[in-house]
């Protein structure tokens, strides 16, 4: 192997070359650097985050009472629509991206991603993405306005001209996805340090591993999908529509069959990043590792099987509604497996309770009670007084907000200090956690009550009778959204490099090879593997 | 065996910065507008740039891949790459196809679903009667769709003729594909430079039929709006002869590549990933030629 010894040497003399970080706007817009990239995701899903809830306080603003007052109905519904298409899009997804960059190669003993010039590619397509789409807002005939589902025929025959747009970005969001996700999967697959054999994967790794599945075999539908509403828009195709012999609830498998793949795919490194918190402040490692690999890729391959549980009312054989309705059941066995064994790990653990933990625990609380209001809703003859009232945005915003972005938080307090080498301000830390927690059940428990009584979702109107459930939605709202000032502030401070210095094991409890190397991490990690015994 | 495995390691190459990605972003961006206002001003009939903005961002993007493999071709030919560095683009070159398949599958999907659920149930099946007695009297369900509800006709488009030679052109590229990567990697350079020759010769053949049965097609009025079998027809073919196309392209920059005397027997990355995409490309041929002509 003397060619490899050569290169080895080649390398070595390059390597002073290799650790000066380029300065300046040049170094983020040209970077190959997985941290840089995670960084750069980070702070787009952070303003993407922002600028959803800026749509969400309008969405509010007009709901704190009954009758139309701030927006004309058809804003509403752009408004609806944005949100929902930015935080899905622009927001979690990108964040756990920023963060399976950031963490994957630290976490195996990897120099870098596998790919790191279409990691470059995969980040920067999403600002030009995003651009696209608000911009529509402000076109002739306004933005998207058909719901993040972009449902036929609302997608197709009502729709504004800006359709157009709104399809050729999503293909370009979808194009950065599937990059994104070839990476981490190639990283994983390739680049695993000589004795990180599967079994010893890190969770967060092992529920990457199984998203950037997901996302390969999903994103190239949702493409289809956006293409087949395109040409029936503006092509004369008729796949969802009865007149030239499609379906308009053909729509509706083609879009869910991506869709609720999608939903985990906004969980699954959630579950990951749980897995390593808990165990960390419980001072135990994780209860039942098998058993969370086993689940979590159960759970992956029951989200091909369930999809139609989205559209129970909108037109399929008694047969087929019961099966998706076992299949969806089903789903709850692994996730009680998980939920099961976080709290086992907790059981008996030398807990404390820093803010990392305390995100992690709400979410094991809140997380659970969506799931529950999932399990109600999976349950045919239930969902069909259920089907599109407010219990329906009660249970997608438990899972997802205090579920998928409790634990974005979670992670950013539980790794902030190994990126930024400070530790972050404990105090507003707490203020945020709190004003969160707080805010977000008054924001979204009462629209379990105004669901059942069946106030319909999508509407900027409402029955007198909701008025005073919607005034106090709207107050925990807006709480809500100004308590994500704190956390602003927060990681400002914290990037200035403002506060105590971090060790590099930072957490007393925490394990791993991203706690063997110094805070903040250097620029480049582990250009030689470590040995994993 | 760990130790071992370390003395041979090799480092794996990270790229310095790259000037290639951003490129790549704008030229995506500027795809995305263009293509965007173009539809519009073409299904509306305006003026507009929307095709200067959309030829713009073609460029863009062309440059971009000259540019981005340039510097791939350069780095591979002056030993940069390691076997491992070699596994990655493998691995991310199998989920790209993959991906390519998922594409493929909405498609044959939407057909499947039309075929056996929506097109039966317009024409009254399980318990929809009065669906097609109210909505769509008088619509009888048959595939190929050649009368839709709304009462649009088309012809259909036999698997006899052009669609079987293009099937058997198809097969054998493939086989011409395979025996040129025996070549490559038995080092027999002639048969690698004229059996990929011919691959892209079958390749050019089958792109051209395929543009005379469209034209066809369009004579004895199967169209791309005639209803759900013009729909699937077209745009399964379409998306098809799209990645002929691409495919096509790749190989002929390989041929290039080869007549400059690039790879070897066992370094091959490039050529392993264009003779993979074309055996794919082939795949796809074949479901089409069942699902679409025959069956």
């Amino acid at each position: 192997m003397s060619t490899a010894t050569d290169t080895l040497h080649h390398d070595e003399h390059d390597e002073h070359h290799h650790h000066h970080i380029p300065k300046g706007i040049k170094r983020w817009l040209f970077t190959t650097n997985h941290k840089d990239i995670g960084t750069l995701y980070l702070w787009f899903s952070f303003i993407m985050f922002l600028t959803g809830g800026a749509m969400a306080m309008i969405i509010r603003a007009e709901l704190f009472q009954p009758g139309l007052q701030i927006v004309d109905p058809n804003f509403f519904n752009q408004m609806t629509t944005v949100h929902g298409l930015i935080m899905v899009f622009g927001a979690v997804m990108p964040a756990f991206t920023g963060l399976a960059n950031w963490l994957i190669p630290m976490m195996i003993g990897a120099p870098d991603m596998a790919l790191p010039r279409m990691n470059n590619w995969s980040f920067w397509i999403l600002p030009f993405a995003f651009l696209i789409l608000l911009s529509s807002l402000f076109m002739e005939g306004g933005g998207p306005a058909f719901g993040w589902t972009f449902y036929a025929p609302l997608s197709t025959t009502y729709s504004s001209d800006s359709t157009a747009l709104f399809v050729f970005s999503v293909h370009i969001m979808g194009i950065s996805s599937i990059m994104g996700a070839i990476n981490v999967i190639v990283t994983i697959w390739n680049m695993r340090a000589p004795g990180m054999t599967w079994m010893k994967m890190p969770m967060f790794v092992w529920t990457w591993l199984i998203t950037a599945f997901l996302l390969i075999a999903v994103m190239p539908v949702l493409a289809g999908v956006v293409t087949m509403v395109l040409t029936d828009k503006y092509f004369g195709t008729s796949f969802f529509n009865a007149a030239g012999g499609g379906d308009p609830v053909m729509f509706q498998h083609i879009f869910w069959f991506f869709g609720h793949p999608e939903v985990y795919i906004m969980i699954l490194p959630a579950f990951g990043i749980i897995s390593h918190i808990i165990p960390t402040f419980a001072r135990k490692p994780l209860f039942g590792y098998a058993s969370m690999v086993y689940a979590t890729a159960s759970i992956a391959l029951l989200s091909f099987i369930v999809w139609a549980h989205h559209m129970f009312t909108t037109g399929m054989p008694v047969a087929a509604e019961m099966f998706f309705m076992f299949a969806t059941m089903l789903i709850s066995v692994p996730t009680g497996v998980k939920v099961f064994n976080w709290v086992a790990t907790m059981w008996r653990g030398s807990m404390t309770f820093e803010v990392p933990m305390l995100f992690a625990i709400a979410f094991v609380v809140l997380f659970t009670i969506g799931g529950l209001s999932g399990l109600m809703l999976a349950i045919t003859p239930v969902d069909f007084q259920y089907h599109d009232t407010y219990f329906v945005v009660a249970h997608f915003h438990y899972v997802l907000v205090t579920g998928a972005i409790f634990s974005i938080m979670a992670a950013a307090y539980y790794w902030l200090p190994k990126w930024t080498g400070v530790m972050y301000d404990n105090t507003l830390a707490k203020w945020h956690f709190w004003a969160s927690l707080v805010s977000v059940n008054v924001l979204f428990f009462p629209m379990h009550f105004v669901g059942l009584a069946g106030m319909p979702r999508r509407i900027p109107d409402y029955a007198l009778q909701f008025a005073d459930f919607n005034k106090w939605i709207s107050i925990g709202g807006f709480a809500f959204g100004l308590s994500q000032l704190i956390f602003l502030a927060l990681l400002i401070k914290a990037c200035r490099k403002k506060g105590e210095p971090a060790s590099a094991q930072v957490w007393e409890g925490a394990e791993g090879l991203e706690w063997e190397i110094p805070s903040p991490a250097p620029y480049h990690t582990f250009e030689t593997p470590p040995i994993i015994k | 065996m760990a130790q071992q495995e370390v003395k041979e390691y090799q480092k794996y190459y990270v790229p310095e910065q790259s000037i290639w990605p951003i490129i790549g972003a704008v030229a995506l961006f500027l795809i995305a507008v263009g293509a965007g206002t173009f539809t519009v001003e073409v299904s509306k009939g305006k003026e507009g740039h929307g095709e200067w903005i959309l030829l713009a961002g073609i460029a863009t993007l062309i440059f971009m891949v000259t540019g981005w493999f340039r510097n791939q071709i350069h780095e591979s030919m002056s030993g940069l790459y390691s076997d491992q560095l070699s596994r990655s683009y493998r691995q991310g070159m199998a989920w790209f196809i993959f991906s390519e398949v998922m594409f493929f599958a909405a498609f044959f999907g939407a057909l499947f679903y039309a075929r056996t659920i929506a097109i039966p149930w317009l024409g009254g099946a399980s318990n929809n009667a009065m669906t097609n007695e109210v909505l769509w009297p008088g619509f009888e369900a048959v595939w190929p769709l050649l009368q839709t509800p709304g009462g649009t006709e088309s012809t259909q488009m036999g698997w006899f003729g052009l669609p079987l030679i293009n099937t058997l052109l198809l097969l054998t590229s493939s086989v011409t594909c395979h025996y040129a990567h025996v070549g490559l990697e038995q080092d027999k350079r002639k048969q690698l430079s004229w059996m990929l020759g011919l691959t892209i010769i079958l390749g050019c053949i089958f792109l051209a039929l395929q543009v005379e049965e469209y034209i066809h097609a369009y004579e004895i009025g199967l169209t791309l709006d005639s209803g759900m079998y013009g729909n699937t027809f077209f745009m399964l073919t379409g998306f098809h002869g799209m990645h002929v196309t691409l495919g096509t392209v790749i190989l002929i920059v390989l041929w290039f590549r080869i007549q400059k005397g690039h790879f070897t027997p066992d370094n091959h990355f490039a050529f392993q990933a264009g003779s993979w995409y074309w055996h794919f490309v082939d795949v796809v041929w074949v479901m089409l030629f069942f699902f679409v002509y025959i069956l």
